[in-house]
C-alpha cells in the first residue's frame, strides 16, 4: 500500500520558531518520500547539531540525530554497512561547512551513494544567532555586535570541488520544487549535495523572505521581482553526457561560475550532475565482488553460537 | 639440562632492511623449535634513523626480552656506537671491518644527548672517539669480535655466481649479516634457504640472490670465524606453532568474530591492524558463502569514530583502530554511543604521550584516559590484553561484551605488543564464541529502542528492518528516542543506563576480570603488555627461592574493586608495575580496592620493559632496598 505525506510525520511537539524556513524542507522532504514511494522501515533520516538537526525527529523512518558537524560520517557508516538503505542526511550551513566542512569534503571524494541537505541560513539560530559559514563578509545579521569578519563559504562552489556528483540548490518557500530536487537527488546514483536557501526568521534580518521575494527591488511599475530564479527555466544543462575531459570541464566550470551567482539573481535547480563516476558502494564491490548481495549487515556471522569464519588458510601461512 | 637463552640483535638505518632481517631470524628459529621473544624499536622516520629488532630465542616458553645481548650483527656504525655495551661477556659482535675508523661526528643520526653520553664513557675509558674504540671497550670486557669486510662478500659472490649486479647491492647486507650469525651459531642451514623462500616466495629471481647471498656468507662464518661459545642444533618443534606480529591477534579476532566494518584512519602503532584485515578482506564462511570486511580509510579519527557507530546501527559488528591521537578525538562519539547503547569496540593500541609524545614508542598512557573518556556519565568497558596470544580471545569476548551489555568498549593494546614478533600456540576459532545479546532480527509493532527493563537493558533494533523504527539522538531521549528534558524521564533513562555498569561486574566471569598467577606475601598487580616481563622476572626468582605472586586485571572499567581485594588478602605488600609515569593502575587500585599500593615499578621511557629490570627492582623490593617509585631506564 502506498505511503501518504502523512505517514511520514511524527506526532512530535514542532519547536521550530513560526515561519521558519526549516518548515518547507520537512514538508518537502515527507513529500518527496511518498511520492517515490519508499518504504519507511528501508529510510534513514540522518540529523546533525542545531535547529535543523530536529528534523529526524519529525520524520516517521528510521531516525538518527548526531553530533554536531558529523552527521556525514555517521550516515557513511551506515550506509556502506546497509546499501539497501535509502539515507538522507540533513543539518545546518555552520555544521556541514564550519565544524563539519572536512567530512563535507572527503564525503565528497568518497561518493557514497546518499543525500545530503544544507539548510542554509546564515547563522547559527539555537545558539542565538552568531555569524555562520555561508553569511557574507561585512554582513551584520541583527544579534552580531560587528560585522561578520569571516569571507564566506560558496557551499555549491566547494561541493563541486571536492567531488560531490550531484549538486543543487532550492529555495524553502518553493516546496514543490524543493520536494522535486530531493526527488532527483535521492534518485542519483552517487552522493547528492542539495544547498535549501532557508530564511531565519528570528536572528536572520538581512535575508528574510521579502529579501528573497525581492520586495526591496519592486518599482511601481514591477509588481514581484523575485530574486530566485530556476536554472532549468533558461536551458541550463548540468549534465555531464559522456566521460571525456573536455565534458567533465566545461560543466564542473559552469557549475562554479554559476555557482557565483548572488545579489539580485540567485539561481536554483541542479548545477552538476555526473553519474559517471562511480559511486562507493560500486567501488567496494569491485574489491569485494559480492558487496552489494552480502554487504555487511547482510552477513552471518555464526553458527551456533560459534564463529563461522574459516581464517585456517591465514593460521597456516603463520605456523611454523 | 643446559637450557639456551639467546639474544640476537641487528640495528641500522631505518629502511635497510633491519625488519626483513630480523623476520628471517626469528622465522629460522622459530622453524628450528625455539620459542621466539622480538620486538623491534624504530624512530619517527622512514629512512634514515636508527632501528633495531633484538630477537630472543630460548626453548622454555619465554614473555620478554632481556638486558643481554649475546650475538650483535652491525653493518652500520650507529648500531655498535648505541648497542655494543649491551653485549655480554663471552657473546659477540660480527660487524663489518670497513667501519672500524669511523667517528662518532661522521654518524649525523646520533643524537646530542646520546652523544654527549658516549663520549664521556669513552673518555673516562681513554679510548678514542670511534667504532675502534667503543670495540675496545667491548673487548676487554670479553666480547668476542668477528669483524668482517661486507663489500668484500658481495665482491667474491659476485665473481662466484657470475652476476657483476651483485657488488654493489648493500640491500643485501641484512642478509649476509642474518647468514653470518647463523653460521656462527651453527644452526643447520637447510631452515635458512628454505625460511628465505618462503619470505620471498613471490619474488623468484629475488629469492634466488638471496639464498645465493645467505650460502655465501652462512659458509663463510663457518670456515673464516674463531669458535664461539653458543650453538643452536635446533630441538624438537611443538606443533601447532605461530610465529606472529603483535597487531595479528586483534586483526584475526575480529576476522573470527564477525567485524565486518572497520573504519580507520592512518596512526602508528594502530594502522598495521587495519592494513592486515583490509589484505585480508575476502573471508572464507563455512557452509556459506564469502563474507567480507568493509575497512575503510577515513579522512579523520571523528570519521572513523562516526562511521563505526554508523555501521553498527545497523547491526553489523563494528570497530575502528587506533592510538592514543586519535582516540582523544573520538571521545565525543564515545558519549553519543554511550547514551544511545550502541556496541561497538575501539581498538586503542597505545604509545607514549602526552599529545604526540615518542609517537614510534611504547607506552601504557591511556589508562585513566580510557576509564574517564567523554563528557558526562555513561556506561562503558574498558578490558586490555597482556599478550598476542590473550589479543585474539579477547578480541572475540569484547565484541560479545559489547553486544550483550550495549556499550562501547575500549579494547587496550599498546606498541609493545604491536611490534613484537613472538611464537605462540595457534590460536583456535572454535573457542570464539558469539553472542549478540539482545539484537533483533524481527520486531513486533510498539517497538520502543529505549524501553525499559528487568534487566536494563533494551531489545535492540537496527536499522532497515521492518516494524524496527527508532531514533537516536545525543540529547536525553524518551522511550522511542525522542528528546526529553523532562527531570523524572531524565532520572529514569540515567539510572537505566548506569545500572550496567554492576551488571557487567555481575555477569562477566571472573577469569575474564582478573588473571590470578598466584598470591604471595609480594603481590604484584599490573595490567596490559607489562605481565610478559613480570612472568619472566617472577620465573627468575622462583628460582633463588623467592616467591612472588602476580594478579593481571583485564577489566579495569568497570572496576571489579570488590574481587581484587578478596584475591589480595592474603597479600602483605601489593606492588603496582606499569608502563606509566603516574601509576595509572594504582590510582584505580587505591580508588576501588581502597588500599594502598607499597610500591611502583614504573617505566616511561618508550621503551618495553625486560625481565632484566623488572627483575632486579622485585628483587630490590624483597631486599627492602627499594624505592616506594622505582623507575626503569632500560634500551636504546
Amino acid at each position: 500500500m502506498a505511503l501518504k505525506m502523512a505517514d511520514f510525520k511524527t506526532d512530535v511537539h514542532n519547536d521550530w520558531c513560526p515561519g521558519c524556513g526549516d518548515f518547507g524542507i520537512v514538508n518537502a522532504i515527507q513529500m518527496a518520500l511518498a511520492e517515490m514511494g519508499l518504504e519507511r522501515d528501508k529510510t534513514a533520516i540522518f540529523s546533525g547539531i542545531g535547529c535543523s538537526g530536529k528534523t529526524s525527529h519529525y520524520i516517521n523512518t528510521y531516525g538518527v540525530h548526531t553530533l554536531h558537524g558529523r552527521v556525514l560520517t555517521f550516515a557513511q557508516g551506515a550506509k556502506i554497512a546497509n546499501p539497501e538503505m535509502t539515507i538522507v542526511a540533513v543539518g545546518g550551513d555552520g555544521d556541514g561547512l564550519g565544524i563539519g566542512a572536512g567530512h563535507f569534503v572527503a564525503a565528497g571524494r568518497r561518493n557514497v551513494n546518499m543525500t545530503y541537505i544544507i539548510f542554509d541560513n546564515g547563522v547559527y539560530g539555537l545558539t542565538k544567532g552568531q555569524a555562520s559559514p555561508t553569511l557574507k563578509l561585512g554582513e551584520q545579521t541583527k544579534s552580531l555586535p560587528s560585522p561578520n569578519t569571516n569571507y564566506n563559504v560558496n557551499p555549491i562552489g566547494l561541493a563541486v570541488a571536492s567531488g560531490f556528483t550531484f549538486v543543487a540548490r532550492g529555495y524553502s518557500y518553493d516546496v514543490r520544487h524543493l520536494k522535486d530536487l530531493i526527488i532527483q537527488a535521492v534518485n542519483h546514483k552517487g552522493l547528492s549535495f542539495l544547498d535549501v536557501l532557508q530564511p531565519c526568521p528570528t536572528y536572520n534580518d538581512l535575508n528574510t523572505r521579502d529579501w528573497y521575494a525581492g520586495t526591496d527591488l519592486m518599482d511601481e511599475a514591477q509588481k514581484r521581482h523575485s530574486r530566485i530564479y530556476k536554472l532549468e527555466d533558461h536551458g541550463y544543462d548540468p549534465v555531464v553526457h559522456f566521460n571525456e575531459e573536455a565534458e567533465v570541464n566545461e560543466r564542473l566550470t559552469q557549475a562554479l561560475i554559476k555557482s557565483l551567482e548572488w545579489g539580485n539573481k540567485i539561481p536554483t535547480g541542479v548545477f552538476y550532475k555526473n553519474e559517471i563516476i562511480t559511486p562507493y558502494t560500486v567501488r567496494l564491490r569491485d574489491k569485494v565482488p559480492n558487496y552489494l548481495e552480502n554487504p555487511p549487515a547482510k552477513q552471518n556471522i555464526s553458527k551456533n553460537g560459534i564463529s563461522n569464519t574459516d581464517i585456517s588458510h591465514i593460521l597456516d601461512s603463520l605456523e611454523v | 639440562m643446559s637450557s639456551v637463552d639467546f639474544t640476537w640483535l641487528i640495528g641500522g638505518p631505518q629502511g635497510s632492511g633491519v625488519e626483513s632481517g630480523a623476520n628471517i631470524f626469528s622465522r629460522v628459529c622459530a622453524e628450528m623449535g625455539y620459542q621466539v621473544f622480538g620486538k623491534r624499536e624504530f624512530y619517527s622516520n622512514i629512512k634514515g634513523e636508527h632501528s633495531y629488532f633484538a630477537v630472543r630465542i630460548s626453548d622454555q616458553k619465554i614473555h620478554s626480552n632481556v638486558n643481554d645481548v649475546t650475538l650483535m650483527a652491525s653493518f652500520d656504525a650507529e648500531t655498535i656506537f648505541r648497542h655494543y655495551d649491551e653485549v655480554i661477556s663471552g657473546g659477540g659482535i660480527i660487524y663489518d671491518s670497513a667501519l672500524e675508523d669511523v667517528t662518532t661526528d661522521k654518524v649525523h643520526t646520533l643524537d646530542a644527548p646520546f652523544r654527549e653520553r658516549l663520549h664521556k664513557e669513552l673518555e673516562s675509558k681513554n679510548k678514542p672517539f670511534s667504532i675502534a674504540g667503543v670495540l675496545e671497550i667491548a673487548k676487554e670486557k670479553g666480547v668476542k669480535l668477528f669483524p668482517v669486510s661486507f663489500k668484500a662478500i658481495l665482491e667474491a659472490l659476485a665473481e662466484e655466481t657470475e652476476n657483476p649486479r651483485l657488488k654493489g647491492l648493500v640491500r643485501m647486507f641484512n642478509v649476509i649479516g642474518v647468514s653470518l650469525s647463523l653460521g656462527l651459531v651453527k644452526m643447520p642451514p637447510d631452515s635458512l634457504q628454505k625460511t628465505i623462500g618462503t619470505i620471498f616466495s613471490k619474488k623468484q629471481e629475488i629469492a634466488k640472490i638471496n639464498q645465493q647471498t645467505a650460502n655465501y656468507s652462512y659458509n663463510y662464518a663457518t670456515a673464516k670465524f674463531d669458535e664461539f661459545n653458543y650453538s643452536l642444533t635446533g630441538i624438537q618443534k611443538e606443533p601447532g606453532t605461530l610465529l606472529v606480529q603483535g597487531f595479528q591477534g586483534t586483526a584475526l579476532g575480529k576476522m573470527a568474530c564477525g567485524c565486518r566494518v572497520q573504519p580507520y584512519y592512518p596512526i602508528t602503532p594502530a594502522s598495521d591492524e587495519s592494513v592486515f584485515l583490509e589484505s585480508n578482506e575476502i573471508l572464507e564462511i563455512i557452509d556459506d558463502r564469502p563474507g567480507s570486511t568493509a575497512v575503510i580509510q577515513t579522512e579523520d579519527e571523528i570519521c572513523a569514530m562516526g562511521m563505526t557507530i554508523g555501521s553498527a546501527l545497523t547491526g553489523t559488528r563494528s570497530a575502528t583502530c587506533t592510538s592514543g591521537p586519535g582516540f582523544a578525538l573520538m571521545t565525543e562519539m564515545l558519549g553519543w554511543a554511550g547514551i544511545n547503547e550502541v556496541p561497538v569496540v575501539i581498538t586503542n593500541y597505545q604509545r607514549s604521550g602526552p599529545s604526540t609524545g615518542l609517537p614510534t614508542r611504547h607506552g601504557q598512557d591511556d589508562l585513566l584516559f580510557s576509564v574517564f573518556a567523554g563528557h558526562g556519565d555513561f556506561p562503558k568497558i574498558v578490558y586490555a590484553s597482556g599478550d598476542v596470544e590473550e589479543s585474539f580471545y579477547d578480541t572475540g569476548n569484547v565484541f560479545n561484551y559489547a553486544d550483550v551489555f550495549q556499550v562501547p568498549v575500549i579494547h587496550l593494546m599498546d606498541k609493545f605488543i604491536a611490534s613484537s614478533v613472538v611464537t605462540c600456540k595457534r590460536f583456535d576459532p572454535s573457542k570464539i564464541t558469539i553472542n549478540r545479546g539482545k539484537l533483533l532480527d524481527k520486531v513486533e509493532d510498539g517497538y520502543e529502542r529505549f524501553a525499559f527493563t528487568e534487566d536494563g537493558i533494551s531489545p535492540r533494533s537496527r536499522l532497515g528492518i521492518d516494524n524496527g523504527i527508532f531514533w537516536d539522538t545525543g540529547d536525553e531521549s524518551d522511550e522511542k528516542g525522542h528528546i526529553t528534558e523532562d527531570p523524572i524521564l531524565r532520572v529514569k533513562m540515567m539510572d537505566k543506563r548506569m545500572s550496567r555498569l554492576d551488571l557487567i561486574l555481575q555477569e562477566i566471569p571472573d577469569v575474564e576480570k582478573v588473571v590470578s598467577f598466584g598470591i604471595e606475601d609480594y603481590t604484584v598487580i599490573t595490567w596490559g603488555s607489562s605481565k610478559g616481563p613480570i612472568i619472566d622476572a617472577i620465573e627468575m626468582l622462583k628460582k633463588e627461592g623467592i616467591s612472588i605472586g602476580l594478579v593481571q586485571i583485564k577489566l579495569l572499567h568497570p572496576f571489579p574493586g570488590e574481587y581484587v581485594a578478596s584475591l589480595l588478602k592474603d597479600a602483605k605488600t601489593i606492588i603496582d608495575v606499569e608502563a606509566n609515569h603516574s601509576a595509572q593502575l594504582g590510582k584505580l587500585f587505591k580508588q576501588n580496592v581502597q588500599r594502598d599500593i607499597d610500591y611502583s615499578i614504573l617505566k616511561y621511557t618508550g621503551r618495553a620493559m625486560t625481565s632484566t629490570e623488572v627483575y632486579d627492582s622485585l628483587k630490590k623490593i624483597v631486599e627492602n632496598k627499594a624505592n616506594k617509585r622505582e623507575v626503569l631506564m632500560h634500551g636504546a
